[in-house]
């Protein structure tokens, strides 16, 4: 019994303290592990924030932006070209989930729209695969998968990539919420619909733009998770990988979804590598959910989301 | 009634509320919910019986408002006629006329492929489905763990059955309900504070946990080398019902056999005293509470019951279907099969379970017949793509036609024919 407890609660400290380069490495690893989820998060919480729905396919939105992004490059088009096309395609794709999803199903129950996105997620993955076929692409953005040492910890040159990526990306998305006509708009439909159409507000408009803005986020995911991993199918099961981070940061919060993904990415790779050979590793599949649950039971509402309040 | 919805008793509920002052948006929803003019959830949870269903309602928080409400239409002139399972008459005939042949018409007609392949998938399903629809549709509780409950059930029913060889194949099921009932419990414990899809994605917690569980515990699979569990021989009434020598039809009759007595079980669970607490907490859960429900008791009993269910149906699953599984059998594509039982037969509906669990186990075997039926001849890859395609637009389709599921639809059709040729 109290090996147990030396193994549990003294022995990773030990490990920990004893090698500090190794234990900086796993939590940078952690952290840009995390920032990718964040960047799948992200979408999730944009279309929550907008339109209350709990949009389960941007994961696979993911995987068919970086289908036809891959799909566009083997075909020699240029870069530039091949991202505008991309960008292009999943306006259209936001355009189509509005019009022939959404809007027949305006009003109706949450749990509804959820179940819709699903069909929408099995829709899709079938579509990408019809369009691109189902092989494993390797998706070449110029940046080498390299690493380079500071200071003894070994930093992965893609990776940190990732992250300036993500920081870039959050802090445009702040300032279009914050200071755009469009931003505040979207606040505003957030908020309250009825409130926001009565004042004339467009929630047909916004809906497409909230879906667009997801749809490029899934882009910037797929770019950097596809030139990690390769583009394949299972790209599309990171949706899974950002639905701990989600629950974690709040799934009202741009900041919660970055700081979620944070706590999720380094609270995995210490668990995995501390704790993980413990139980016969293998943890990761379940360890960022134990942990988002903990959090719960502290903050229902996840670390940032809005307060529930209830009454009668 | 509605005025006193915001008197200080009421807003006694929401102490957080009071104490940071309202904020804008919650005044606008408050006085939304004032100017309605009348709160189906509340009546319900009075035990008020409606004949029409109310109008639509703007979304609120994640809930079911939209469910089945009890068909009127029948005079009746006693309190028990009124109360039985099956108020209206045609339904009490239809109903057991389907029951007795269900029990006679497929093992003397169907085809091996179709007991197999269709009827016995469905009635497995159909078990399942009605455990998660009294958890998401009666109790209110999204979750999306189904798949690791089912597995709790298998490999509970798999570790009975190989340690006590001379138990009753029926007393292993209904024991390896109550390990994954028990299981339920535990998992359940935090609806309690988590509600709503925070709640949903924590149930995945289960599912990825049990699943982990079974793979890396080698005592769960016996220390199978291949890591897969096998369904033994076992015999029931002296007929071989499980193993590789059963018959079909031996085991088609004892899933239906198990279904047709926990779907009645459920029917009067849910329209009894647990059925009318559950529909109150999923309804408003502070309200169900001030007016003496305990959510503490009435959430975990959901979670309990309805893990029950999964469980046998997972038992069934390897017992019945499969004959041997690994935990593949029971991922996260198993709940959300079941989850999609639910919604497209209809949330809070039992004889939905039924046609939700039907679609879904038909559309996929149509679907990659469709093709060849019309002559095509498709790469098996493309047809994989299409397949998936029409799937999930089949599913966006009927949410968009009936969002209150197959129930529904069957219900306004019996509405039509009770009434025909001379409607109103």
């Amino acid at each position: 019994m109290l090996d147990v407890l030396q193994a549990v609660f003294v022995a990773p400290f030990k490990d920990m303290a004893g090698s500090p380069a190794f234990l900086v490495e796993v939590l940078i690893g952690g952290l840009f592990a995390g920032l990718m989820y964040s960047l799948v998060a992200l979408g999730f919480v944009l279309i929550f924030k907008a339109s209350g729905v709990f949009n389960f396919a941007q994961g696979v939105m993911v995987l068919f932006a970086a289908l036809t992004l891959v799909g566009l490059l083997e075909r020699r088009v240029p870069v530039v070209l091949a991202l505008a096309v991309t960008t292009v395609v999943m306006v259209a794709l936001a355009f189509a989930i509005e019009r022939l999803v959404l809007r027949p199903l305006v009003n109706q129950e949450h749990i509804i729209l959820f179940m819709a996105t699903i069909g929408l997620n099995f829709f899709l993955e079938g579509f990408g695969e019809m369009l691109w076929g189902a092989n494993v692409k390797k998706l070449d953005i110029g940046i080498p998968d390299r690493s380079f040492i500071v200071r003894g910890v070994q930093i992965n040159e893609l990776e940190l990539t990732a992250a300036v990526t993500a920081a870039v990306l959050v802090t445009l998305l702040a300032l279009f919420f914050q200071k755009t006509r469009i931003g505040r708009a979207l606040r505003a439909v957030a908020d309250d619909h009825e409130a926001a159409l009565s004042i004339g507000i467009p929630l047909k408009t916004i809906w497409v733009v909230v879906w667009s803005i997801a749809g490029v986020v899934a882009i910037v995911a797929g770019l950097m998770w596809g030139a990690k991993s390769g583009v394949q199918f299972s790209l599309s099961l990171i949706a899974l990988k950002a639905l701990p981070v989600l629950i974690l940061g709040g799934f009202e919060s741009v900041p919660g979804a970055i700081v979620g993904g944070l706590i999720i990415g380094i609270g995995e790779k210490l668990g995995e590598v501390y704790w993980g050979p413990l139980v016969g590793g293998a943890i990761e599949n379940w360890f960022a959910y134990v942990l988002a649950l903990a959090f719960l039971l502290v903050r229902p509402q996840g670390l940032f989301g809005e307060k529930i309040i209830e009454r009668v | 009634m509605p005025q006193t919805k915001d008197t200080p008793l009421g807003r006694a509920g929401g102490v957080r509320a009071g104490s940071n002052g309202p904020v804008p948006s919650t005044r606008r929803r408050a006085w939304r919910r004032r100017m309605e003019p009348s709160r189906p959830g509340a009546a319900r949870a009075c035990g008020v019986v409606r004949a029409t269903p109310p109008a639509p309602r703007p979304p609120g928080p994640v809930g079911h408002r939209q469910v089945i409400y009890r068909e009127a239409g029948q005079f009746k002139e006693t309190y028990a006629s009124d109360q039985a399972i099956f108020p209206i008459v045609q339904d009490r005939v239809v109903v057991l006329a389907a029951a007795v042949a269900a029990f006679v018409v497929p093992p003397l007609v169907a085809s091996e492929y179709w007991l197999q392949a269709v009827l016995i998938p469905f009635l497995i399903y159909a078990l399942a489905a009605i455990g998660l629809n009294l958890l998401t549709g009666y109790a209110g509780q999204l979750s999306l763990g189904t798949g690791g409950f089912m597995a709790v059930g298998a490999y509970a029913a798999f570790k009975l059955a190989t340690a006590f060889p001379q138990l009753n194949v029926i007393v292993v099921f209904l024991l390896s309900g109550v390990v994954a009932a028990a299981v339920g419990l535990l998992f359940g414990i935090p609806s309690l504070r988590i509600k709503g899809f925070y709640l949903a994605v924590a149930t995945l917690a289960s599912q990825f946990f049990l699943l982990w569980l079974f793979n890396k515990v080698a005592w769960f699979t016996n220390y199978a080398s291949s890591g897969t569990i096998t369904a033994p021989d076992r015999t029931l009434f002296g007929a071989l019902i499980t193993g590789p020598n059963s018959t079909p039809s031996a085991r088609y009759l004892t899933a239906l056999g198990l279904v047709a007595v926990f779907a009645l079980v459920a029917k009067n669970l849910v329209r009894g005293r647990v059925g009318r607490s559950w529909m109150a907490i999923r309804d408003r859960d502070i309200a169900a509470e001030i007016i003496g429900v305990r959510p503490l008791r009435t959430k975990l009993l959901a979670f309990a019951i309805s893990s029950f269910y999964c469980g046998v149906a997972g038992a069934e699953l390897v017992f019945l279907y499969l004959g041997s599984a690994e935990t593949l059998a029971f991922d996260i594509s198993i709940s959300f099969l079941v989850l999609f039982m639910v919604i497209i037969g209809g949330l809070g509906s039992i004889v939905g379970s039924f046609l939700g669990a039907a679609f879904i186990v038909l559309v996929p075997i149509v679907l990659s017949n469709a093709p060849h039926a019309v002559g095509l001849r498709l790469p098996v890859a493309l047809q994989k793509q299409i397949e998936l395609m029409v799937f999930g637009g089949l599913i966006i389709f009927f949410l968009i036609v009936e969002p209150r599921g197959l129930a529904r639809l069957w219900q306004i059709t019996k509405e039509k024919l009770r009434l025909w040729p001379f409607p109103h």
